[in-house]
């Protein structure tokens, strides 16, 4: 009985081992479980282990001006990588020598390319920029003896090229990515190009293109196994689109040539399209100086010279508009009913009253409001300016009036970026009512602010604003925000660059100011750009600068009745509007309306390029 | 109408063999020329999967012949091979004994012997020797295995070839030989033999793998030790229930332990922190104690076994921090640290786990396709056609490949069970549980190092794994046993 119950209870242990073989059977499937559906990881370490992929650039688009002259393109240059896990053993000595650096240099470099925050994609096992753009000839030395520097790769890249020393500003450059650049999108690896300044910069995204990559397979010890999959997975890179730019490098480069030795800038614009001609920026430098491995040095020897050449006055130089900024007020008065082409104002030497004296020069007077234009009557502008804002019949306070300015103001362009399609445009700025109360505590009237008709005052703009009012008047009431890039290949332009922006100002109105722009040329002060060719019209402007010499302004616009091209010229320390300013306003717009300079012309300018306001050595880096 | 048995004898082998178990034999041994395939594949050289100089061509050639094999195996007089018991035990034991003089060193072992132009492990045909020769003591003397003096007999038969192989430096072969504890469990050995390890090794796990991990942020108090404790209070619980039939005596233990435990804790993390173990060393002592209170009052023997049982558990889990830390060698410790994943090593000895995890993890759920595996085909597994084969089956068949070869082996396994317990002879019977416990500790070992669950032992997949000795060896361990089944009929008459 004992040994029955003892044999079936034997007989029962079956159960159990195939309990214990069950057990683990389904304890492995768990744990397969787990690895091989919970977890994403394993399949990035496994691709991390057998793929090497390498990135294929694609080619950056080239930029050509508005008649198809190549500006910008592509030239192969050599970056020279680093594996560090393989790189273990190399003759250091030996490999400065060949590349001519200093053993310093290479250990900084390699800390550089250790140091997790300033390269914060590093991995020991991939390949690591170690030097940058290696000419031609730099890299057939070098790849003589790459097989003695194991872990050094050579990888090729192209480097931008200009083809003028010009339109540095517009152009920009690009140059290797930053941290920060590489945190905001990861599209960038350490060692990438980025655009940075210019053009380069505000249409990175489509000068770039698309990488591709090429995944090659790795076995355990780093040797390359051939193509995954015979490249069934591997991506071509996009090249990057083509840009037309509205630049005319013709005119671009005459321009530079006559701001050779002066400050300030110039900005063209063909009034119709909004596209800016030229954009000049003086002192300025050699693109190419922007390439290439002396690129940091150049960069940081710029950005220490005392006249910033780097900063592109045109877009980010903020100046008093002066004079210029008379046909503004014209069209208000004429707009909000203050004037009429026949009111007069009284002008004895300047505006006088209440003990408040604004001078101004001799002519005729009382004086109407074309002939006020065509002779810049201060006087004519102040008297508007404070009839206006004393009109409490129109507008109940001062500060209604004020608003009611302003917005006529910014309605034709001033006080906000217009928009350009350049990074780092200035706003300007047009004071409005909050401004002055704060100022004065409340009490303030039209007399208070009076400077601000002339141009004067807390009024400042930018050349390329200056240049929009040149546009807007040719135009008769609108501009399209002005752009420098005409064409993008296979892409619509931005909307913002394709639609007109009307002002607050009747286009009837516009005909008196054109008229008194006119006659500033026929007969005012604008005769030195007269022509028999075309009808120009022009408005000088004489700002007074607290801090030294006066500027000198123009801006103008021909044909009268078929405007191709508007233009500012803005020239610091200039003096007087007529002495810089105009001048080189009419040498541009015969340059641009007839594809060249006459004779005398090209005297003129040969006198202007040699006529320089800043001396110092460095005030140009050509 | 003739007898069923008569019948089915007169048909010969192929009617009474059990064709379930060749079924799956042949569908694993398939399936692992695909992995051998995959992981052996040369991207250098393109498809040569039948060339014999690629090791899938070769394994193709192991394969056949170990199908020839077992074809002969069949044909053999299952009547001879258990006469020839002893003697085929005795000449391996020999063949084992020698094998370190004439071997040369591969990889530091020395199991491999060179006849003619092949080299042959003893070590993996030894199985089928002792099992053989296991089967035959234990059914001769109708040894009964709850009685310590018929267990010692029959495990010193075991453990000589487990030296033997220890003296070649095959440590990892060397343990499959415990497989055999499985049978002596299904033929009487005392089933708390099998507990006492099973808990010994939980008390080593739990205990060095939370070692240094605090119960809560407060106070340094090993979780590790604290678990190992509680565990071996519910382990005195327990057996209190299954091997005593007082009732109230197992309550008292229970509930108040873990009354104890639980004021212990609350007590430590709300009020006046201390070491929670000092409380549990106090229960377990009380419990000590009263257990032989008990076997005194109630004159059984049992509760002084489970009092020794507490006793022994704890100074095992104490004595274990000492021989890891004083007497293991530093690159044993290692692995052990590695295995329980203290010890991140991605270089050294957790180097293969991390590898195989990678290769397996990468293959989601359908796999990546046959011979399209990268992990195995780029060699980042080592020894991935051998120890580490089913790598290939993870990376290349993916979750679904892999459970089913799993799944598999474990109907395998049952089959095996079932094929042993209904043998008409104890012969048979051990024999086949004998089979069955070896296939089932490979697979767990092999299975379960690849998954980064066991320590890494290298030891053969059965059936999947390259290598000729190793299959011959399978399949010499499985057709014997398919033998002696199809010959049952003869003997239920």
């Amino acid at each position: 009985m004992e040994k029955e119950k003892k044999k079936y209870a034997l007989g029962k242990r079956k159960y159990v081992l195939s309990g214990i073989a069950c057990l683990i059977v389904f304890t492995y499937i768990l744990r397969l479980f787990t690895l091989q559906l919970l977890s994403e990881d394993y399949k990035a370490d496994a691709d991390n282990n057998a793929f090497l992929k390498r990135i294929l650039f694609p080619a950056r688009g080239a930029i050509t001006d508005r008649n198809g002259k190549l500006l910008v393109y592509n030239q192969p240059a050599y970056d020279i990588m680093v594996v560090m896990k393989e790189q273990e053993g190399v003759d250091t000595l030996d490999l400065c020598k060949t590349l001519n650096i200093t053993p310093e240099w290479y250990k900084r470099r390699m800390s550089e390319i250790r140091d997790p925050w300033r390269n914060p994609g590093y991995s020991r096992y991939t390949q690591q920029l170690f030097m940058s753009q290696l000419s031609a000839e730099e890299f057939s030395t070098f790849s003589e003896k790459l097989f003695s520097y194991p872990g050094f790769y050579v990888q090729k890249r192209s480097v931008r090229q200009y083809s003028y020393p010009y339109a540095a500003h517009v152009l920009g450059d690009v140059g290797e990515v930053g941290p920060k650049d590489i945190e905001k999108d990861d599209y960038y690896n350490s060692g990438d190009y980025i655009g940075k300044l210019g053009i380069e910069r505000q249409y990175e995204q489509q000068l770039r293109g698309e990488k591709g990559v090429e995944i090659l397979l790795r076995d355990s010890r780093g040797r390359i196994k051939g193509r995954y999959q015979n490249g069934k997975f591997d991506e071509a890179p996009i090249p990057g689109k083509n840009l037309t730019l509205s630049l005319d490098v013709e005119l671009q480069a005459l321009g530079e040539r006559l701001m050779t030795g002066k400050k300030g800038g110039i900005v063209a614009i063909e009034p119709s399209t909004g596209e800016i001609l030229c954009m000049v920026s003086s002192p300025t430098y050699d693109p190419r100086m922007m390439v290439g491995r002396q690129r940091g040095e150049n960069n940081r020897k710029l950005s220490q010279n005392v006249h910033k050449p780097l900063l592109n006055r045109a877009i980010m130089g903020q100046y008093p508009p002066g004079s210029t900024f008379k046909t503004t007020q014209a069209l208000t008065f004429l707009q909000e009913g203050i004037v009429n082409t026949h009111t007069s104002y009284p002008c004895s030497e300047g505006f006088h009253f209440k003990g408040l004296t604004l001078k101004c020069h001799i002519h005729a007077a009382p004086i109407a409001l074309v002939p006020s234009l065509a002779t810049s009557c201060n006087s004519y502008y102040c008297w508007g300016l404070f009839q206006m804002f004393s009109n409490r019949q129109k507008y109940p306070t001062v500060q209604d009036a004020m608003t009611r300015w302003k917005d006529y103001m910014v309605s034709m362009g001033f006080g906000y970026r217009l928009g350009v399609d350049l990074p780092g445009e200035k706003r300007g700025m047009i004071p409005n009512a909050p401004y002055y109360d704060k100022a004065y505590r409340g009490s303030w009237n039209g007399l208070t602010v009076i400077s601000i008709s002339i141009g004067q005052g807390e009024v400042n703009a930018t050349p390329l604003q200056i240049a929009n009012l040149g546009a807007t008047i040719a135009n008769r009431g609108w501009f399209v925000t002005p752009h420098v890039v005409k064409d993008i290949q296979d892409e619509e332009l931005n909307e913002e660059y394709t639609t007109r922006r009307y002002t607050m100002v009747d286009a009837q109105h516009y005909e008196h100011v054109v008229q008194g722009m006119r006659q500033a040329v026929l007969n005012g002060t604008c005769r030195a750009a007269n022509t028999e060719a075309y009808e120009v019209c022009g408005k000088t402007g004489t700002a007074q600068n607290p801090h030294g010499k006066d500027h000198s302004a123009f801006m103008g616009f021909a044909p009268m009745n078929d405007p191709k091209i508007a233009i500012c010229v803005y020239v610091e320390n200039g003096i007087w509007g007529a002495t810089y300013g105009v001048p080189i306003g009419s040498l541009l717009i015969e340059q641009y309306l007839t594809g060249g300079l006459s004779p005398e012309s090209e005297e003129k300018a040969k006198i202007f390029e040699n006529r320089h306001i800043i001396t110092s050595d460095d005030a140009s880096n050509k | 109408m003739p007898a069923t048995s008569k019948n089915n004898r007169d048909k010969g082998i192929l009617s009474n063999i059990d064709w379930v178990t060749l079924f799956i034999f042949v569908v694993l041994v398939s399936m692992g020329w695909m992995s051998v395939c995959g992981a052996s594949y040369n991207l250098d050289e393109g498809t040569k999967l039948l060339d014999f100089s690629a090791r899938s061509g070769m394994q193709l050639v192991w394969i056949f012949s170990s199908f020839v094999l077992g074809a002969i195996i069949l044909y053999i007089d299952d009547r001879l091979i258990e006469s020839l018991s002893y003697i085929i035990y005795i000449a391996f034991m020999v063949l084992l004994f020698v094998t370190p003089m004439l071997a040369h060193d591969i990889k530091g072992s020395l199991s491999w012997i060179k006849i003619g132009g092949f080299s042959i492990q003893p070590a993996e045909f030894a199985k089928f020797a002792t099992a053989i020769c296991v089967a035959k003591v234990v059914s001769s003397f109708n040894l009964d295995l709850s009685r310590w003096r018929d267990l010692f007999i029959s495990a010193f038969l075991v453990l000589l070839p487990m030296v033997l192989i220890v003296m070649q430096k095959e440590t990892g072969s060397a343990l499959v030989y415990f497989a055999f504890f499985f049978m002596f469990y299904r033929e009487g050995m005392v089933g708390s033999i099998l507990f006492a390890g099973a808990a010994a090794v939980f008390y080593f796990v739990v205990g060095i793998r939370y070692a240094d991990v605090p119960l809560w942020d407060i106070l340094p108090i090993s979780s590790g030790e604290f678990f190992v404790l509680a565990a071996i209070h519910l382990f005195v619980a327990g057996m209190m229930w299954v091997y005593t039939s007082l009732r109230k005596p197992f309550f008292q233990t229970l509930c108040f332990g873990m009354i104890a435990y639980v004021l212990a804790v609350l007590y430590a993390k709300y009020l006046i922190p201390f070491n929670v173990c000092w409380v549990q060393w106090g229960v377990l002592a009380a419990t000590i104690v009263y257990l032989f209170y008990l076997a005194v009052r109630e004159r059984l023997w049992s509760y002084a076994l489970i009092s020794m049982f507490a006793l022994g558990s704890i100074g095992f889990f104490y004595s274990v921090n000492y021989v890891l830390n004083d007497v293991l060698q530093a690159h044993q410790r290692t692995r052990i640290r590695v295995l329980l994943g203290l010890e991140d090593d991605p270089k050294g000895a957790g180097y293969n786990v991390i590898q195989a995890k990678i290769a397996i993890g990468s293959g989601g759920l359908k796999g990546k396709g046959f011979l399209n595996g990268t992990q195995t085909k780029l060699k980042y597994v080592p020894e991935q056609d051998t120890d580490f084969i089913f790598c290939t089956v993870g990376e290349e068949q993916g979750f679904i490949g892999a459970a089913v070869v799993l799944l598999l082996f474990l109907f395998f396994i049952l089959r095996l069970i079932h094929l042993a317990e209904r043998q008409p002879l104890r012969f048979g019977r051990v024999y086949g549980y004998c089979v069955m416990s070896i296939f089932l500790f490979h697979l767990f070992i092999n299975v379960g190092m690849v998954l980064g669950l066991t320590p890494v032992i290298g030891i053969p997949l059965p059936f999947f794994s390259y290598g000729g000795s190793s299959l011959w060896g399978f399949t010499i361990l499985l057709f014997v046993f398919l033998k002696i089944d199809s010959a049952r009929f003869r003997l239920k008459k």
